[in-house]
């Protein structure tokens, strides 16, 4: 250590310099601010309940189950990212494909929103990458995205308490036309 | 008698005033300290509480917690002293308390045909007396750490005296070069002597003429109000300190002792090297300035501005003693006292062998 540092005086009235221009600097705004410059701010903070930060737009939290060419859904009911979820949010129900040489296809896929942490490990896991997560809606807060999944909660029939924001058409033995994407895949 | 009259209530009207002053200083500095500590750090600080809808800055903040602390169960450890461990939080906000009282705050008022001088406890050893109260603070720290009949209170009250003392040798050190110039214990005197101007132009405040004992008092003060550089009684992250066994109340007066101690440091400063109630060029008969211009005022706006000089500087040291505490890690228990031994006290001793040398060659005669 140099002898100037050991002093510390030094290092103290540096430091002192620091906080004291913050303290300025923010009590300009502050005062600014009260006096009716509406986009000076003092602070960083963010009042909560009243005052919502938004989402960024970049946000990938919108679950898209993809679909092959022929409009049936790339899922093969693995339940590698059921296993994988965290929240244990997300639900599937296998079923028979016609086609003896197909194992399982899936009948029912659905993510309950409320429980979803948008981590993406489901994306991760997916061997077929047959989910994938977009940035689009849910740019709300958490409580209000839950109260809307409660909400329709009651549209799915297979699973009488689960939602079923994301359910999966059953495959028909006949070949049905491409269906057109809800969102251009990306 | 009615003299005595006179004499008693104008004694008791200072009293009051000093001691409300204090005390409600003391109480809004829980405030001045989440604020100020809230905007240094580009937040906002606590603004929630509300009496109807109304926040004013969150200045019920300071009502909401007495509220809480006071409607809190008193606690009391099992194996604990009951007398010691009720009474010292009680010593330990007393003393801090009663240390304002001779310091002034203002030059002599006629008040009904008497030169009152406005401060509290009219002494001739208001300096000593000022630190014998801060001394004696540390003594509720101690019971309270010898009665909460637990090793981390004991640890933090013994903490809490070997800190005072390193500190207490360090401040008396220091102010003894003060004395020296301006020649008195009394406080008041010694205020006067700083309205002195040196070389026809530059007031004669204690910074001006002890500027390393400046900087050695106002550390040593720090270390004093056991205010977190020098945190080491309490030693949050390691001991809890001193009242790890108190609740409630008795636990909120030991944080109340340490704001009045932080008042009590900035009381100190102010009167010692900040000039205490001088405003500058400013006399009893009005503004003499070095430059010949003259402003005449009569006695009482003279009077009020010099209060109103005081409690701004007083004002501005807390806001500064703030600023260091809410800037400054803490020193380690082993840092402190070596600061405290090797670097303050033997600064001290030097400054008042320099000041003996410079009054020797330049002082008075």
């Amino acid at each position: 250590m140099r002898p100037a540092q050991r002093v510390y005086l030094r290092e103290v009235l540096s430091g002192l310099g620091l906080t004291a221009r913050h303290f300025f600097v923010n009590m300009g705004r502050h005062i600014a601010h009260a006096l009716g410059r509406r986009n000076a701010r003092g602070a960083v903070t963010i009042q909560y309940p009243e005052e919502h930060r938004g989402y960024s737009p970049r946000l990938r939290s919108l679950h898209r189950l993809v679909r092959r060419e022929d409009g049936s859904p790339r899922c093969v009911a693995c339940m590698m990212c059921e296993t994988v979820c965290p929240a244990y949010c997300i639900y599937i129900v296998a079923g028979e494909h016609p086609n003896p040489e197909i194992e399982k296809v899936c009948e029912a896929f659905s993510i309950d929103l409320g429980k979803c942490v948008f981590c993406g490990y489901c994306v991760e896991a997916c061997p077929e990458d047959a989910i994938r997560m977009d940035t689009g809606i849910l740019g709300d807060a958490p409580r209000a995205r839950a109260r809307r999944t409660r909400r329709e909660a009651s549209v799915s029939g297979t699973h009488p308490p689960r939602p079923d924001p994301v359910a999966c058409r059953p495959p028909s033995s006949s070949p049905s036309p491409p269906s057109p994407s809800p969102r251009p895949s990306g | 008698m009615p003299g005595t009259l006179t004499d008693a209530s104008i004694a008791f009207g200072l009293v009051t005033f000093v001691m409300l002053f204090v005390l409600n200083l003391g109480g809004l500095m829980t405030w001045i300290e989440r604020k100020q500590a809230a905007i240094m750090q580009d937040r906002i600080g606590a603004n929630r509480a509300s009496i109807f809808g109304l926040r004013l800055m969150g200045l019920f903040h300071p009502l909401a917690d007495a509220i809480k602390m006071l409607t809190k169960e008193a606690f009391y450890p099992a194996r604990a002293d009951r007398v010691l461990f009720s009474l010292a939080p009680f010593v330990s906000v007393f003393f801090a308390l009663v240390a304002f009282a001779s310091i002034p705050f203002g030059d002599t008022l006629s008040i009904a045909g008497r030169e009152v001088p406005l401060q509290a406890l009219t002494f001739n050893v208001g300096l000593l007396y000022v630190f014998a109260m801060l001394s004696l603070g540390v003594y509720g720290v101690m019971m309270a750490g010898w009665s909460s009949a637990n090793n981390f209170a004991l640890l933090g009250g013994q903490r809490a005296a070997a800190l005072m003392i390193t500190a207490e040798v360090a401040i008396g050190a220091s102010i003894v070069g003060v004395v020296m110039v301006y020649g008195s214990l009394n406080l008041m005197d010694i205020v006067r002597g700083q309205g002195a101007l040196l070389g026809g132009w530059l007031p004669m405040w204690g910074i001006i003429t002890q500027p390393l004992a400046f900087v050695l008092f106002l550390t040593a003060g720090i270390a004093a109000t056991k205010r977190i550089p020098f945190d080491m009684p309490e030693g949050e992250s390691e001991i809890i300190g001193y009242f790890v066994e108190y609740s409630g109340m008795k636990f909120g007066l030991f944080v109340m002792a340490d704001f009045l101690e932080t008042v009590v440091i900035a009381g100190m400063t102010v009167s010692l090297f900040l000039g205490g109630w001088q405003v500058p060029y400013l006399g009893r008969e009005g503004w003499a300035f070095p430059w010949g211009a003259t402003i005449v005022l009569p006695r009482l706006p003279v009077a009020l501005l010099q209060v109103a000089a005081f409690v701004f500087k007083l004002v501005v040291m807390i806001w500064f003693l703030m600023l260091i505490r809410w800037t400054l890690p803490r020193f380690r228990y082993d840092q402190a006292m070596r600061l405290g031994w090797l670097g303050l006290f033997p600064l001290s001793i030097a400054n008042i062998v320099l000041t003996g040398g410079a009054l020797l060659l330049w002082g008075p005669r």
